[in-house]
Order: C-alpha cells, then sequence, then structure tokens
C-alpha cells in the first residue's frame, strides 16, 4: 500500500510540475486542452455508477442507491459540498437503520 | 512571504483575497473530513491517508484512488486513475506558468499548491502579476492547511467507528464523486454543459456495462476512452473554452 501511495503522490506531483516545465505552446493545442477538460469528467460520473451499483463485478442495488438521489436533491438546491455528502450518508444510514434497504 | 505584505496598494482586493481564500479553505477542509473517512473505512491507516493529503493534494485523485482501494481494484489501477484525474493539473500549471511567473526555486511549492481551488483564484484576480500570485498563494496554503486538518479530523473519527456502513459512508463515496463532477456539468454555456452531460452519462453507461467483465476498478479507466473519442470528435466543431 505504502509503494502505491508513494508512486500516485509522486506522479500526481510530476504531474503539476510538469505543467511550469513544459513549453507554452501545447496550450494551443485544442484536443490537448479539450481532452485533460474532459477526462475528470468521464472518470468522476464514472466513479459516481461504480461506487453506487457495483459490488465487486456485480451490480448491487441497495441504500447507496436511496443516497446519491438525496445528494442529486441537495446538489439541486445548490447545497454546500459537505452537506451533500453529510445527507447521501445520513439518509442511507437512517433507511438502513429503519431496516426498509439493505 | 511576499503575498502577504503587500496590503497598502489594493486594500480592498487584498481583503477580498484573504476572504475569499479563507472561505475556500474552511469548505474544503470540511470536505477533507469525509475524504479522511472514506479513506479510513476504504482500509487505508490514518497515516497513509494523512500522506495522500499531504503529498498528493489534490482532492478528485485522492477520493479516486481510495475509492477503488475500497472496492478492491488494487494498487495498479488506483494509481493509475489517480493519475489520470491528475492529467488536469498539468493544464492548469500550464495556464498559470505565465500568469504565476515562478522563479526557479519558487517552481517545487508552487507546483504542489496548483489545485483547481488556487488555479481559479489565480485565473480570477488577475489585475497585475502581484495580485494574482497573492489570490494563489493565499487560496492554495489555505486549502492545504484546512485540508490537512480536515483530513486528520475525519480519519481519527473513523478509525474510532467499528462498521462504517452504519453511518452510510459507503453512500457518502459516490455522493463525494457527483459533488465534485456536478460544477462541470453546470458552470459552463449551455452548449458546453450539454457536452459534458453528454460526456458524463455515456461513460457512466459504459463503465456500468463493464462491471460484470472487468476487475474492480477497470471500468472507470476504460470509461476515459468517452473523454478521448469526444475530444477528438468535437475539436474542430467548438469554440476555445477561456480560462477566465
Amino acid at each position: 500500500m505504502w509503494a502505491s501511495i508513494l508512486i500516485a503522490s509522486l506522479g500526481t506531483y510530476v504531474e503539476k510540475l510538469l505543467g511550469y516545465l513544459l513549453p507554452q505552446r501545447i496550450l494551443e493545442r485544442e484536443s490537448v486542452r479539450r481532452m485533460t477538460g474532459l477526462l475528470p469528467v468521464s472518470l468522476l460520473a464514472a466513479l459516481v455508477a461504480i461506487q453506487t451499483f457495483a459490488s465487486d463485478q456485480a451490480f448491487l442495488i441497495n441504500a447507496r442507491v436511496l443516497g446519491l438521489g438525496v445528494a442529486v436533491v441537495a446538489l439541486l438546491l445548490r447545497a454546500p459540498f459537505l452537506v451533500v455528502i453529510l445527507v447521501a450518508a445520513a439518509s442511507t444510514a437512517l433507511v438502513r437503520w429503519l431496516g426498509w434497504m439493505p | 512571504m511576499g503575498w502577504m505584505r503587500n496590503h497598502r496598494k489594493s486594500g480592498d482586493e487584498s481583503q477580498s483575497i484573504n476572504t475569499n481564500a479563507l472561505g475556500i479553505g474552511i469548505a474544503t477542509g470540511a470536505y477533507a473530513l469525509s475524504f479522511g473517512a472514506i479513506s479510513v473505512a476504504s482500509g487505508l491507516s490514518v497515516l497513509q491517508t494523512q500522506s495522500l493529503s499531504l503529498f498528493m493534494f489534490t482532492g478528485a485523485s485522492q477520493f479516486a484512488f481510495v475509492g477503488v482501494i475500497g472496492a478492491g481494484g488494487g494498487a495498479v489501477i488506483a494509481v493509475a486513475t489517480a493519475l489520470l484525474l491528475g492529467a488536469r493539473n498539468s493544464l492548469y500549471a500550464l495556464s498559470l506558468g505565465p500568469v504565476l511567473m515562478p522563479k526557479k526555486k519558487e517552481v517545487p511549492y508552487t507546483a504542489l499548491l496548483t489545485i483547481d481551488e488556487s488555479t481559479a483564484m489565480a485565473l480570477r484576480y488577475n489585475a497585475s502579476k502581484k495580485v494574482s500570485r497573492r489570490a494563489f498563494f493565499a487560496t492554495g496554503l489555505s486549502v492545504y492547511v484546512f485540508w490537512n486538518i480536515g483530513t486528520a479530523l475525519g480519519s481519527l473519527g473513523a478509525s474510532a467507528l467499528s462498521d462504517p456502513g452504519v453511518l452510510g459512508l459507503d453512500a457518502a463515496i459516490p455522493a463525494g464523486f457527483l459533488a465534485l463532477l456536478w460544477p462541470r456539468l453546470t458552470s459552463g454555456s449551455s452548449s458546453e454543459n450539454r457536452k459534458m452531460w453528454t460526456v458524463a452519462v455515456a461513460s457512466a453507461a459504459l463503465a456500468m456495462m463493464l462491471i460484470p467483465f472487468l476487475r474492480p476498478g477497470l471500468p472507470v479507466l476504460f470509461s476515459a476512452l468517452v473523454a478521448v473519442a469526444a475530444s477528438l470528435l468535437w475539436s474542430k466543431a467548438s469554440t476555445p473554452a477561456e480560462e477566465n
């Protein structure tokens, strides 16, 4: 675990560093800008889906789905980050405690 | 430190920079509470969790790293996902270079503090190099301090719990990713937002379809292909995205 933490930390740091060391003309390439702008959208959307519906290599619908729905409502109401996460966790914990969903 | 001293000339502006930097720091610090808790719930130790906040210091990559580990995706996929998400920081640094003009010896810590929030502030306060630098460093330092305090409190708090599932922490993970994703889907022009939604929905759908066939973590990496395809498709048709 420590090795992967080290490599990932070093790698993300080098990514930051590279931007200051590379020649500016890379920025002028529209495809580069577009791709780095879209990558987080792809990955974060996939992470939302997987962390909500996957359990190892199987689909699993449980109380997390309800938590995500509550998070969407909170985001639509322009709630701050922490509130979004708190209401998602709290609503999930609540329906579990009530025994309505696993 | 230089950027803290030049207050007299533009008192109002530096006041507003400091207030914003502090506010952003506190908000991300609160968010770091959940990172700390989720990381420990994913199986990392308190010290490992803190190392990520101290040295990786880029929230989305940190969340992704512990998310993949927690899902059983393994170290290699966790590292790859964190790096792919961190690629945007290269782009931030590229745009910040001519704005901040860091000296050689300043580059190492300027790079560490290059994140979403500090970049946004530096590009927003663009009256002069001095003002941009102050906005960048005030925000970067504020976030760094609060992010690490929040991480420590969150991880120590969660490590005192026996079963994080009881508190719904497993639902906090996708909610956290969604909160990170949301501004990217809603803050552009309507045509830009529509493209972002298309990419997001296609990526999520692709990842879901791959769940049964690939080991945990890999479906997320494969979803990056959607971003690659979309950027190739749209690179000609689009208007250049201005950074301010």
